[in-house]
């Protein structure tokens, strides 16, 4: 029953985020927007845990909080003495469900406001579980790994400047879409990074980051389908989505790319994905952005069939390509990585000499040393990894190699 | 429509100088054009011209001056604008067009009332 329950209550919250965006419009006051979604949705969780979901789930929850709306509206007139607009009163006691093209500009108000250049990223971040997905600041906090009373002052904060600076509630138009896109395609992505490596906590709580941000990736592919770089990031995530299952083994430990078992990859979804790529590669008359060019390397290890028969080359090409447009540790660390296995350890070892010394380039550097036989140098290289910052299932897999390789150092 | 300060951030610079001509002619040049939207300009003399007041205790207190600006920074507050524009969008794209905007920064801050 908690399965099923968990299942409406999933329901429930992905539709509640939905309706808010068209009701925010409405009523043109987010906070009484947010309170009235928010008690439909408790509405629904109580009368549908009886009866089980109503055939238009949308429908009812719409007509629901429009009317917790017209409540709480009176109730602020007859405080204030306000008088409310008549025209918002009757657009509030409509039963039918608007337009979908008009939802669907709602939506893109909503991600675009809480995706504005003008707020601090981690914030959009914070607005976007909130108000996108539906989370509570408990849930926001459990996957942004703060604290519950952090995030509801940094969500205050935000809503605080949204009305003071007076920032716009309007889709930008086509020609601003290109400054303003990366900033909502990073949202989407920082949101899949923050679930993909959840630290200690993580796992105590029950929301799954990533499936929030594909979710998002996803509306905004249907939202702005001409658009590529939101064509790029949703096939990023599912590229990588679709290798996830492999990651950890049953213990929960760390297994590298050559080690993993592919079978537990998702085919079908990474034959799909390769097409959509193809596609938004197609269509981009221009250079590749970033994420088209991460999606095509994970491609390339998603279509090889075992790690001894990956395009390395290819993949070389492919970050070096991504470092001549989007220069980053990460990518830095990719290519040391694809050069090591296209042209040997030594090549490897020369370009990782520039990058930030931090766990991860401690670590990729121990197993290149191996690569050469270079196990003592090795060993300390992984001291080095261990000593920084790291996941619980990285530091088990890296205390784990640490051992395998002090053997090698010193077989007896 | 509402009003924004934007607050302009560059070289603790004597505007009046001759080497600082260019770029005041750049600022007027900003203002000539966004004419329509600056409610308001004012120009500071640098820093060093600077006074801190401050009042000991409680209200009628000794009054203590200090000499020089209230923060030693790299770049000081230089001069401010108050711009009306339709929401913060258009604020800062009036302000990106400050030559503070490439040699300093400019701050734009929501203006709760102005006279």
């Amino acid at each position: 029953m908690v399965g099923e329950f968990d299942g409406l209550a999933e329901t429930v919250r992905v539709e509640g985020a939905r309706i808010l965006a068209t009701l925010i419009r409405t009523v043109g006051d987010v906070q009484i927007a947010e309170d009235a979604v928010s008690e439909a949705t408790l509405a629904a969780l109580t009368a549908w845990s009886v009866t089980g979901p109503p055939p238009e789930p949308r429908a009812w929850l719409t007509v629901t909080a429009r009317r917790k709306a017209v409540d709480m509206i009176r109730r602020e007139r007859d405080r204030a003495g306000k008088e409310r607009d008549g025209l918002l009163m009757m657009e509030l006691s409509r039963s039918d469900l608007p337009p979908d093209g008009v939802m669907h500009d709602d939506q893109l108000r909503l991600i675009f406001i809480c995706c504005h250049p003008t707020l601090s990223p981690p914030t959009r971040v914070a607005l976007a579980l909130r108000t996108l997905c539906g989370l509570s600041p408990a849930q926001i906090a459990g996957v942004l790994l703060t604290t519950e009373a952090a995030t509801k002052k940094s969500l205050t904060r935000a809503r605080h400047k949204i009305a003071a600076a007076n920032i716009p509630y309007r889709v930008p138009s086509e020609p601003e879409l290109a400054d303003r896109l990366p900033a909502v395609c990073g949202v989407i992505h920082s949101l899949y990074t923050a679930g993909h490596a959840p630290l200690d906590s993580a796992d105590l709580y029950d929301i799954d980051a990533c499936a929030e941000a594909i979710r998002l990736a996803e509306l905004l592919h249907v939202l702005l389908p001409d658009q590529l770089m939101p064509t790029a990031v949703l096939s990023l995530l599912l590229l990588t989505e679709a290798r996830r299952p492999a990651r950890l083994d049953a213990a929960g430990t760390v297994v590298t790319l050559d080690r993993q078992d592919r079978s537990r990859w998702d085919a079908p979804a990474i034959a799909r994905r390769i097409e959509l790529r193809n596609d938004s590669l197609l269509r981009s008359q221009q250079q590749a952005d970033a994420y088209q060019l991460q999606a095509a390397i994970a491609a390339e290890h998603a279509r090889a069939t075992s790690y001894e028969s990956t395009d390395w080359d290819e993949i070389l090409r492919l970050y070096e390509l991504l470092l001549s447009i989007a220069p980053n540790e990460a990518a830095g660390l990719g290519r040391a990585v694809a050069a090591a296995e296209a042209q040997g350890a030594a090549t490897g070892l020369a370009l990782m000499g520039d990058l930030p010394h931090t766990a991860r380039w401690h670590a990729v550097r121990a197993e290149l040393l191996a690569r050469q036989g270079r196990y003592a140098e090795s060993v300390g290289a992984l001291d080095e990894a261990l000593a920084g910052g790291a996941t619980r299932a990285d530091q088990e897999f890296r205390t784990r190699r640490r051992a395998e390789l002090l053997q090698m150092a010193w077989p007896d | 429509m509402a009003e924004y300060l934007a607050l302009v951030y560059s070289a603790d610079v004597d505007w009046w100088a001759p080497e600082q001509a260019d770029e005041l002619a750049e600022y007027r040049q900003f203002a000539v054009q966004n004419a329509d939207a600056i409610r308001a300009s004012v120009v500071l003399h640098p820093t060093s011209t600077a006074t801190v007041v401050r009042v000991q205790g409680a209200r009628g207190g000794p009054v203590i001056t200090t000499d020089g600006p209230y923060a030693e920074t790299k770049e000081a507050l230089t001069g401010f604008y108050l711009i009306e524009a339709d929401d913060l969008d258009q604020a800062v794209a009036i302000s990106a067009e400050l030559p503070a905007a490439r040699n300093g920064a400019v701050e734009v801050r929501p203006v709760i009332a102005s006279r």
